[in-house]
């Protein structure tokens, strides 16, 4: 067991070291000078060489490499061309906090909306509730997020006035003001997991309901919820969680993009906002936190099999 | 919840094959009318100056944000009179030759990654999974907001932006494709027939992975568009006054409370393709994949 666990740690190790390598190496191709940048109307050929000396980039790339590495690794990120903010504060203290809020408010609202859809989907099979389901995961799936929020803005906010539609507000601040400057973020990012998971509960919910442990429980006399909510459930945990972790990817992308629909301040923008002022610093800040996201929550993924379901605990 | 008496459970078992055929033609019938829509917007899109009532960059200054249905212009026009119809029409073509173009540059990238990785064995073999992986590790949004930061924007780096982010998918696919080929008894007839290794791969692996990987390209041609578009949207990939739907929903957004229909025009007609490509997709997939026909 810990030697799987440590097994499954080194590699994704091994992966975020690859990530910051190219990602580094994509930083090195991006166009334009950062010490004339920085230098400005400075700049003189001895400012030049100095700067260029005190930066270190006369050395070799795997020398550059290696200290931008370990200067990353202890939180030492540079300082913004533009806000002249410590990249480090602005990234991972202020912007993640909110790309996660509205992620995890998202898939919670997706897995408690959409796992009992699909069981409803799943054991009235054929009935309206199906056929509904199943327009609506097809749609769900492929409808663009970011003109869900606008036809959400319009709906709830213009229309109705019932939810504010721009900015954030930390619900760890001021509660009811953060739940409702959430809900249209929280309800668009949601909806392309929640046709997910309707999907895949129904998919995977039918194909356990015909094994014979159902039958088995069944013929033990056990009611019919207990069957379903219990021994079905339990039994499309895990393709869930694959499907959870696999798809974090697509969370973290349609944060962007729910992110500027919203104006939210977070990862999302703030790489925006980079990629317009050509602050390649935080553009490579903000592949990096996404990548450790990814990556740690799927080795997290990896890591509960096990306790999940007996059945794969090595012995 | 029911309780479902057992007798029902059985009869609802028996006629399976039916059930079957029904929903076949149900899902024919969607993909039908899917393929008819996907087609409409490729006909539109490649006689747009013929189709459009205006050309897509033309003001009307006595018309700035009219609703639809106003004389002149059927579906409207946004704040700087353009009527919004003419738009979406070239529009579509923006958005088909970035989504089929980036489709394009990921499948063929995909192939040359995933043949050398599925191929090559050994170190070679692992270095390139790694990379496959640290690939995979970025949403393709993500890694092409990185790539695009370095190109600058515009279509053709859209194209390459979204492309290069596809590869990834592509390439793990492909590689376990090759993988499956490889091991099968003709390959390795071939191997001891003395048919050089070039040869192999050319006449008896490639076949056996393009055409699967021309399925998975149908599939993704939608999340290429998605992708591309929403680039737009974040005003960092094809640049104004380009009638590209993804930044005419980001110039509608700031009008969204009086004049709506300058983001629900292009946003419905990017909503109805992307439903079109993805029923076309599965579609195609169920069709030639019988692996995946019963997953719902």
């Amino acid at each position: 067991m810990l030697l799987f666990a440590a097994g499954k740690i080194l590699q994704t190790l091994m992966v975020l070291l690859i990530v910051s390598a190219v990602s580094f190496t994509l930083l090195k191709l991006a166009p334009g000078d950062p010490i004339q940048i920085m230098l400005g109307t400075e700049y003189s050929p001895e400012a030049y060489t100095s700067l260029m000396k005190q930066l270190g980039l006369d050395r070799s790339m795997i020398e550059q490499y290696l200290r931008w590495l370990g200067s990353f690794v202890t939180g030492d990120w540079g300082v913004s061309y533009v806000s002249k903010a410590p990249i480090f504060q602005f990234a991972v203290v202020e912007a993640l906090p909110v790309t996660l809020t509205l992620a995890a408010s998202a898939l919670a609202l997706s897995v408690l909306i959409g796992v009992p859809l699909g069981v409803l989907a799943a054991t009235r099979r054929g009935s309206i509730w199906d056929a509904a389901t199943s327009v609506f995961t097809l749609t769900g799936t492929s409808f663009p997020s970011f003109y869900l929020g606008i036809l959400l803005i319009w709906l709830f906010g213009v229309k109705f006035g019932l939810f504010p539609t721009m900015g954030f507000v930390a619900p760890w601040e001021d509660f009811w003001a953060g739940v409702s400057h959430l809900t249209l973020p929280a309800i668009t990012l949601s909806i392309y997991f929640l046709a997910m998971i309707v999907r895949m509960t129904r998919a995977n919910l039918i194909e356990v309901l015909e094994q014979p442990y159902i039958a088995a429980a069944r013929a033990r006399g056990e009611p019919n919820w207990r069957v379903v909510w219990v021994h079905g459930l339990r039994n499309i945990l895990m393709p869930l969680v694959t499907i959870l972790g696999l798809q974090l990817g697509a969370l973290l992308q349609g944060a962007v993009l729910t992110e500027t629909v919203f104006s939210l301040p977070g990862v999302g923008q703030m790489i925006t906002n980079a990629v317009l002022n050509r602050e390649y610093g935080i553009v490579q800040a903000g592949v990096m936190i996404t990548a450790c996201l990814f990556i740690t929550t799927n080795l997290i993924v990896d890591l509960a099999y096990p306790y999940l379901d007996p059945r794969l605990r090595p012995r | 919840m029911v309780d479902i008496p057992v007798d029902t459970r059985l009869a609802a078992r028996r006629p399976t094959r039916l059930e079957g055929l029904r929903a076949l033609a149900r899902s024919n019938i969607y993909f039908a009318i899917a393929s008819i829509v996907v087609a409409l917007f490729i006909l539109s899109a490649t006689f747009a100056p013929l189709v459009s009532p205006h050309p897509p960059l033309d003001q009307d200054m006595a018309a700035f944000m009219s609703p639809p249905l106003t004389e002149n212009h059927m579906l409207g026009t946004d704040s700087f009179g353009r009527d919004l119809l003419a738009r979406t029409i070239y529009g579509a073509r923006y958005a088909l030759a970035i989504g089929f173009g980036a489709v394009l540059i990921g499948a063929l990238g995909g192939l040359i990654v995933g043949v050398a990785a599925g191929l090559s064995g050994g170190v070679t073999e692992w270095a390139l999974m790694r990379f496959i992986d640290a690939l995979l590790a970025l949403p393709s949004l993500i890694m092409a907001i990185a790539f695009i930061s370095i190109l600058g924007q515009g279509v053709d780096k859209v194209i390459l932006a979204v492309g290069v982010a596809l590869i990834g998918p592509f390439s793990r696919t492909v590689r376990a494709d090759v993988l499956q080929v490889k091991a099968q008894a003709f390959v390795e007839a071939a191997g001891l027939m003395g048919v050089k290794r070039l040869a192999i791969i050319w006449r008896h692996i490639l076949p056996n992975v393009i055409f699967p990987l021309a399925v998975q390209a149908t599939i993704r041609v939608s999340y290429a568009v998605l992708v591309s578009s929403g680039l737009s949207f974040l005003g960092i990939g094809v640049a104004p006054p380009t009638p590209d739907w993804g930044l005419m929903i980001a110039e509608g957004r700031s009008f969204v409370s009086f004049a709506p229909w300058i983001a629900g025009v292009p946003g419905t007609a990017l909503a109805i393709l992307l439903i079109a490509l993805s029923i076309v997709g599965d579609g195609v997939r169920e069709h030639f994949d019988p692996k995946l026909r019963k997953q719902g």
